[in-house]
């Protein structure tokens, strides 16, 4: 980790196929996102966002090509990237509370039980879960086990944070909550985000950049910088001209894809 | 608890009255039958003298430590059919062709190696009790949220972890399911072993009554092994419940 210079991008996919038998996913992707980036992915269903995700988490390989993070390849998952996945609700543990929940984390890299309690609440309350700790997630609404899934990325002290869709099951108001909570917490840490997700108004909100893909196989379509001021306020932010732009641009490119 | 718990018990009293009225009037000398009252007496007394406690005892002793056994063989079997395919694949045969044997049927091959007594008994519910525990973990694991397996590789638990933290905890319910199951089983085929062969405890109890003609005490013997076979069932419920509570439910609550 220490032999990768500070300009090299957090994560990069060089020329990456990836095919399950007949089917390719993705064909020939090429993709960087810069060190401290927030980048959103968004296109049509079978692009291959998820995909591409998966191989930066290094749950799945590509067949060729090479995925990077902090300029190594990725042979398997690391401990410095967190994954949070869309479903909360299989990815806790129903069988222990959220502060055990988060404890997992701690228990995987081997931090010392005295240590973890502080650290423990330290996490939930920045995920706004403090007082929370001896719920079990099935007491919890959906806003509150996701929040408990990324205080568990959170204790990876991770510097990339991969994202697959995880507020596209939350009501609009707990969606927006969390938006911004991510945002402050991503801002604290300077840590990298790759995000996925179906809403449009959502990547350009959080992104950076937002990256759109095209199906079948799953290649880049759309590279646009989003030139928002930070930090971005829920009302603000989608009233100005820009936003709505950016928004117009990449519902053309989604309706133009998925015809 | 409902009002109408003694609705259940209408038909058991009926049938008790008229057998002990069958037996009074007609009067009988019978080798297999005895009136209800006298199969009570028969009863009382045997736990009174502590024989039948004693006969209890062995019994459950050897049908748990058998489970004991078996279970952790089946359950460390099963973890690992379960989660190592090739294992399974290659095992599948040897596996498919040892597990319908009855488990009576190896009492001789038991009789050779251990001779009378416990050691034989433990073995032969071992055996028992290793197929199903074996076959209920093997699909518990193939159950398991694929989810969570990846949870574990993302957050990168070791092995040993991650079968501790997450599969075991995970597949728990139905390993525990079939935790009873097999308790069933073992006291089944503790006594079956007991009454074909081994003198120790509840089977040869009422084997020895048998030959004894003592009618009353054989069935009260009978009477007492379902007492026990229900007894034990409700205790593992109740050390379900106490034990693991919460991670047992955890499959209904999802």
């Amino acid at each position: 980790m220490t032999t990768s210079a500070p300009s090299t991008p957090a994560i990069s996919f060089d020329g990456v196929t990836l095919a399950y038998g007949e089917k390719t996913i993705v064909r020939d992707f090429s993709l960087e996102v810069g060190r401290g980036e927030i980048v959103c992915v968004i296109g049509p269903s079978g692009c291959g966002k998820t995909t591409a995700l998966r191989m930066a988490g290094g749950l799945v390989q590509p067949n060729a090509g090479a995925v990077r993070v902090l300029g190594e390849a990725v042979k398997s998952p690391r401990r410095d990237v967190a994954i949070v996945f869309q479903d909360y609700g299989k990815a806790l543990l129903p069988w222990r509370t959220a502060a055990a929940n988060v404890a997992l984390s701690l228990e995987a890299a081997g931090v010392a039980r005295a240590e973890r309690r502080d650290r423990i609440e330290h996490l939930l309350a920045k995920v706004g879960l403090a007082g929370h700790g001896d719920k079990y997630p099935t007491e919890m609404s959906g806003g509150m086990q996701q929040r408990i899934q990324i205080a568990r990325c959170l204790a990876q002290d991770p510097q990339v944070l991969l994202m697959d869709e995880p507020f596209g099951a939350l009501d609009a108001m707990t969606r927006q909550g969390l938006q911004d909570e991510m945002l402050s917490i991503v801002a604290e840490t300077g840590a990298t985000v790759f995000f996925v997700t179906h809403d449009l108004e959502e990547a350009v909100y959080l992104g950076d950049r937002v990256i759109g893909l095209l199906p079948n196989p799953g290649r880049t379509g759309v590279d646009i910088a989003v030139d928002l001021p930070r930090p971005r306020d829920q009302l603000e932010t989608r009233e100005m001209p820009d936003f709505l732009h950016l928004r117009r641009e990449l519902f053309d490119f989604i309706e133009k894809a998925e015809a | 608890m409902t009002s109408g718990w003694w609705k259940g018990l209408v038909a058991p009293a009926a049938l008790i009255a008229a057998a002990e009225i069958a037996m009074r009037v007609w009067g009988s000398a019978s080798m297999s039958l005895a009136a209800p009252s006298d199969i009570a007496v028969a009863l009382a007394k045997g736990l009174a003298d502590g024989s039948v406690l004693h006969a209890t005892g062995q019994t459950l002793a050897a049908a748990g430590a058998g489970l004991a056994l078996g279970g952790l063989a089946g359950l460390a079997i099963g973890v690992l059919f379960g989660l190592v395919r090739t294992v399974d694949r290659l095992m599948e045969v040897t596996v498919e062709a040892i597990r319908p044997i009855p488990s009576v049927a190896i009492l001789p091959l038991a009789m050779l190696m251990f001779g009378f007594g416990y050691s034989m008994e433990i073995a032969i519910v071992a055996f028992s009790c290793l197929w199903p525990i074996m076959i209920y973990t093997r699909s518990a694991m193939a159950g398991i949220e694929p989810r969570l397996m990846e949870v574990s590789r993302a957050l990168g638990l070791s092995s040993w972890d991650r079968i501790v933290k997450i599969v075991l905890p995970a597949a728990l319910p139905r390993i525990l399911l079939a935790f009873r199951l097999a308790a069933a089983i073992a006291l089944v085929v503790a006594v079956t072993v007991e009454i074909a062969i081994n003198p120790l405890g509840l089977g040869y109890g009422i084997l020895v009554a048998q030959q004894g003609l003592q009618p009353d005490l054989m069935l009260a013997y009978l009477a007492w092994i379902g007492i026990v076979g229900w007894a034990v069932n409700a205790l593992m419920l109740v050390a379900q419940q106490r034990l693991f509570g919460r991670a047992a439910m955890a499959e209904a609550a999802q």
